[in-house]
């Protein structure tokens, strides 16, 4: 046992100062492979920032119907719990002509000719209404198709007519699609960059066995162990993954850090950089642990395959 | 009393038109012995020393080292086989950019030995080679003669049962090859088994001990006491 562990601080000294003498060949490994790993860290962050902003519009969005003032209470309960039924209703909420007079009273309490106008007027003039949300910016149409119906039709004011957040639709419209094409970009991005990061890392490795063969042909004439012999190349290119990992989350900092500061956390375009920097914050932690596991995966089994493809540990018949 | 060596029928063939190497050698070897094979260049021997260590296969025949029948050695277990034997080499192979304390320490770090024991271990070894207050040097600032005991050094230095020595004096002059040769009889003395190709016939006259002559892949002669004939 205490052999073991000998062996296993040794391959993991060994890896550390084959790492150290080789940096100018890892160099090329470290570079694409943060590359890689910043492409996944902002990608994640930009589609957090995205589904942010869509759920914020989405929540915005709702339609008003205003009632015919003939309409029965009775009338309106069946209506309401009819637009509850629908899967596309998220929240139903009913203003009565004199909760809405009170509103206005009170949004223009300031105004004393409106509401000197309102008491010479003697009626209510303002009509019932009911206030629907859905379940997203798709499920409007559905609830649209509802409304006009002609039995509900006969329950509106046909003068009011039905508001919709109409401008706010095509807003997130927008944005979905834009997040389609970040998202999908960004998943390419990855791969190929993954890919590519694999490949040097897989190269650097080959030229690093190539350069020691002598020095572990020694090694297997011995008698070291395969682990031995591999394990320093494998421990060599977690390092170039978790000195990638560290760098690119240093490099995300300052990005969204500086670009907060200079834009005092307002949105850039689309993209609200302010959300996008607090997102970044609130999962530091766990952003680091996805960068270090991905990048170590990287280096590991790129290095792994590349030592079995490389160290020909096994007798020539 | 069983063999620390066996080679039963041993043959082999590289290029079948040129011919076998080894051809049909049968070789029985045992524990303690001090044996010298000598022969021509190309007669084989470092061929059978390479079957030995498990860096070639034999094309068929039976090979058993200390106890380890080779027909039931899996690849993986090649490590544990070469840690009984110490190997050296007719080019050296040593770390040139390390120290010959190092480079012996190598071959303990391998296997797991504790830093404190290869501090204990290492002194003691340069003793037995010559080398002591040579630690620091490295390997090219040595002489021929230094440098194939620091070769030795590494070879015994895990006390193998068998020390296989392939041309150990091939490129030194007679004085540090005879520095080299009282080593290994040093070692033989300790119990190890000794297996020394040479082709110095000064050498095999003096230590007459059990010599082995290959010629074109066959064992032509094999005589206790002898001295050198081909």
């Amino acid at each position: 046992m205490h052999r073991e562990i000998t062996t296993i601080i040794r391959i993991i000294r060994t890896g550390i100062i084959n790492f150290v003498r080789n940096l100018s060949l890892a160099a090329a490994a470290i570079a694409v492979m943060t590359v890689t790993l910043t492409t996944i860290l902002f990608s994640l962050i930009v589609n957090a920032t995205f589904s942010n902003t869509i759920n914020q519009i989405n929540s915005k969005i709702n339609i008003s119907v205003y009632l015919n003032s003939s309409v029965t209470t009775q009338q309106v309960n069946t209506f309401m719990t009819e637009l509850r039924n629908l899967p596309s209703v998220k929240k139903v909420n009913y203003t009565s002509q004199d909760q809405a007079l009170a509103m206005y009273k009170s949004e223009n309490s300031n105004n004393k000719s409106l509401i000197q106008a309102l008491s010479v007027i003697g009626s209510n003039p303002l009509p019932a209404s009911i206030e629907i949300s859905p379940t997203n910016t798709e499920n409007i149409q559905p609830i649209k198709n509802f409304l006009d119906e002609p039995q509900n039709t006969a329950l509106q004011d046909p003068q009011a007519g039905t508001s919709y957040s109409g401008n706010e639709k095509t807003a997130i419209d927008k944005i979905a699609h834009a997040t389609n094409i970040i998202r999908e970009a960004g998943v390419m991005a990855v791969i190929v960059f993954a890919c590519v990061s694999a490949l040097i890392i897989f190269n650097t490795i080959r030229m690093t066995i190539f350069n020691r063969r002598d020095e572990i042909g020694i090694m297997r004439l011995l008698g070291a162990n395969n682990w031995f012999i591999k394990g320093p190349f494998v421990v060599e290119s977690t390092l170039y993954g978790v000195i990638s990992a560290l760098i690119s989350i240093l490099i995300i900092d300052i990005l969204f850090a500086g670009s907060a500061s200079a834009l005092q956390a307002s949105s850039l375009g689309l993209l609200d950089i302010g959300y996008a920097n607090h997102d970044f914050r609130t999962h530091f932690w766990i952003l680091l642990t996805l960068q270090l596991v991905v990048g170590i995966l990287i280096g590991a089994a790129s290095s792994y395959i590349a030592t079995k493809r490389y160290l020909k540990l096994k007798t020539s018949r | 009393m069983s063999m620390m060596i066996v080679l039963d029928r041993v043959t082999k063939i590289y290029n079948r038109n040129t011919g076998p190497v080894l051809n049909r050698v049968t070789l029985h070897i045992k524990p303690k012995e001090f044996v010298i094979m000598v022969g021509q260049s190309g007669a084989g021997k470092t061929t059978l020393m390479r079957l030995l260590t498990r860096e070639e296969r034999p094309s068929s025949g039976k090979i058993i080292v200390g106890g380890i029948d080779f027909d039931k050695l899996s690849d993986k277990d090649i490590p544990n086989l070469r840690r009984k034997i110490g190997v050296v080499f007719q080019d050296f192979k040593l770390l040139n950019n390390r120290t010959v304390f190092e480079n012996i320490a190598f071959a303990l770090e391998i296997v797991g030995v504790s830093k404190r024991e290869i501090q204990k271990t290492v002194p003691k070894v340069l003793e037995i080679v010559n080398l002591k207050g040579k630690e620091k040097r490295m390997p090219p600032e040595l002489s021929g003669g230094e440098t194939q005991r620091v070769a030795i050094a590494r070879a015994i230095v895990r006390q193998p049962k068998i020390l296989i020595a392939d041309e150990p004096t091939g490129n030194l002059d007679p004085k540090h090859a005879w520095d080299v040769i009282k080593v290994l009889e040093k070692i033989n003395r300790f119990g190890t088994t000794v297996l020394l190709t040479t082709h110095n016939a000064s050498i095999v006259n003096k230590l007459k001990r059990r010599v082995v002559t290959l010629e074109h892949g066959k064992i032509i002669s094999d005589r206790a006491n002898a001295e050198y004939k081909i």
